[in-house]
């Protein structure tokens, strides 16, 4: 009993940041449809800068970490201009393939300049365990958990109640008469891939501070996709909660059936869950398939 | 963001503010072998009522669209008051006091009257972190108040107060069109474009629409620009109707005069008469 609730939790804990990926391409989807297959890549650019600073150059853990978000909001900001926008009106799979284009990119520029070796950023948070009766979670693990929620919490709040995200909301429903009322749409869909390049940065940051970092680690961002599809493709809600059903599985996968498991087992509740809800459990039923 | 807001058109503009003068000027717009508008002239006088009527197919939703922005014509030129806004984009028009309901209701689905109503004095807050800093907190304030209180009015002006939190989707359509006309209020416009107001709707709907509409010009001063089908409408509340017919005006003047028109009379009714 006590082994269950133990892996409950930490898989738990653990979908908070499979959350924030999820957050990340979401918000993409959500505002301006493309299906953005670098969401992986982005958060291991983020992590790889954000070791670059901390370590190579030896600048405080929480300054390296503002830099790579910085420098993150700014790239992303270039590639809406650059690359996007040109794009925008042609067919979903060219702008797709241009997505997976920059994750080569960025691949291989990561393992051009890094080389394939496994790093070890320093950790954000101290990392004092914490213990709940028989039950110890790592430090690591529950303060990932605690910024992931307090980030996602933020953005739902900003999306519900603020002008902004309510134009936002207003931009990705219906950018033509979004644009009627004074809304700079090319500014809304500038402001969201800076916010989804930010997100994906604390990812990446989160994650590669607690279990290293090599050119494999955008391969994270995998299970993220079935969380993504499990949630609905344009539902943060639906992200976040796919995102802890798909923490819990894995741990509780790889606790029970071993190791290895934790990588089929999630696929296999995604697609048992797809033939029942084929929009996933809070998407729109028109969405695209893909 | 560009911000070539001219002083007259300062942020803490007056609802009441006097509507401004649009007018087309010898607009030539083509799609491809299609030559959709040729050689369109006509004005919208300020703070009064200007219908575009037309057989389908005419152009008057071209017109609209290239009014708003979203067709750039071959030739000619968009004028708000002084300005010539042929290139002006989309949402700087909104900016500049330009305001438009459609054909097909546009409402943000999923979103409730409320926020749909708050979406159209967007405009005039600066979004992003760095506007916000120029932006002093006291203007800001004073923007916000003066926001709530034209939603407040526009709310009540248009009896829409027992469905503010509704979501607009689940709305009849009447009511729909009415909290679309609501969220272009609420942009505070000098010139309203209205396109099919009263399209699809009954005796009664239409009648309370047409009240609405010609409470908003006599009340608030807007200049309003329709394009309408209903033509008992169309006569009763207009001061000024332009007729289009195969992309060019055909006939313009008060309602009398353009109902008296043979070549309206024929184009645009068949060669039957319009006084039924």
């Amino acid at each position: 009993m006590i082994e269950f609730l133990e892996y409950s939790v930490l898989g738990l804990l653990g979908g908070g940041v499979i959350a924030l990926i999820a957050l990340s391409f979401v918000l993409v989807y959500k505002s301006t449809g493309v299906v953005n297959f670098a969401v992986g890549e982005v958060m291991m650019l983020g992590a790889y800068l954000y070791y670059a600073a901390s370590v190579s150059f030896a600048v405080p853990p929480w300054v390296a970490f503002a830099m790579s978000l910085a420098v993150i909001s700014l790239l992303a900001m270039l590639v809406e201009r650059t690359v996007l926008r040109p794009l925008s009106g042609q067919p979903t799979v060219a702008v797709m393939m241009a997505t997976i284009g920059m994750a080569s990119i960025m691949h291989g520029s990561i393992e051009a300049i890094w080389g394939g070796d496994t790093y070890q950023p320093p950790a954000l948070l101290p990392r004092t365990p914490l213990l709940i009766g028989d039950i110890m979670i790592p430090g690591a693990v529950l303060g990932n958990f605690a910024i992931a929620a307090l980030l996602i919490t933020g953005f739902l709040l900003f999306f519900r109640y603020s002008r902004t995200g309510v134009a936002l909301r207003a931009t990705a429903s219906d950018p033509v008469t979004a644009a009627t009322l004074g809304i700079n749409i090319n500014f809304a869909a500038r402001l969201t891939w800076m916010l989804a390049g930010s997100v994906g940065t604390v990812a990446g940051v989160l994650i590669s501070s607690s279990a290293g970092l090599s050119p494999l680690f955008a391969s994270a961002a995998l299970s993220v996709f079935a969380a993504i599809i499990l949630g609905g493709m344009d539902s943060i809600l639906g992200a976040i909660v796919a995102s802890l059903i798909l923490g819990l599985v894995e741990s509780l996968a790889a606790g029970y059936l071993g190791g290895k498991s934790r990588d089929i087992v999630p696929y296999l509740v995604v697609l048992a869950i797809l033939v029942i809800r084929p929009y996933g459990i809070f998407g729109t039923r028109t969405i695209e398939r893909l | 963001m560009p911000s070539s807001i001219s002083p007259s058109q300062s942020k803490a503009r007056p609802a009441s503010s006097p509507g401004l003068p649009l007018s087309v000027e010898g607009v030539d717009l083509r799609f491809g072998g299609i030559h959709a508008l040729k050689n369109v002239s006509f004005s919208a006088r300020a703070g009064e009522i200007t219908a575009v009527i037309g057989p389908n197919g005419a152009g008057k939703t071209s017109v609209f669209n290239t009014i708003s922005g979203f067709y750039r014509p071959a030739a000619g030129a968009v004028r708000l008051g002084d300005e010539d806004i042929t290139r002006v984009p989309v949402s700087a028009r909104a900016r500049r006091g330009l305001a438009r309901t459609f054909q097909n209701i546009a409402l943000f689905h999923g979103l409730s009257v409320l926020e749909n109503i708050k979406l159209g004095g967007h405009h005039h807050m600066r979004a992003g972190v760095l506007p916000a800093l120029a932006f002093s907190r006291s203007a800001r304030e004073e923007e916000l108040a003066l926001r709530e209180e034209v939603e407040r009015k526009v709310i009540d002006f248009l009896q829409i107060d027992h469905i503010r939190h509704a979501t607009v989707d689940v709305l009849p359509y009447g009511l729909q069109k009415r909290v679309e006309l609501a969220r272009a209020l609420a942009m505070r416009p000098r010139v309203l474009l209205l396109d099919e107001p009263v399209a699809g709707m009954n005796r009664e709907e239409t009648e309370d629409m047409a009240r609405f509409i010609l409470d908003v010009q006599e009340e608030w001063g807007v200049t309003v620009l329709l394009v309408e089908h209903d033509m008992g409408m169309v006569m009763d509340i207009s001061s000024h109707v332009v007729v289009l017919n195969f992309g060019q005006v055909i006939a313009a003047g008060t309602p009398a005069e353009v109902r008296a028109h043979p070549q309206v009379i024929e184009a645009y009714l068949g060669a039957e008469s319009v006084t039924q």
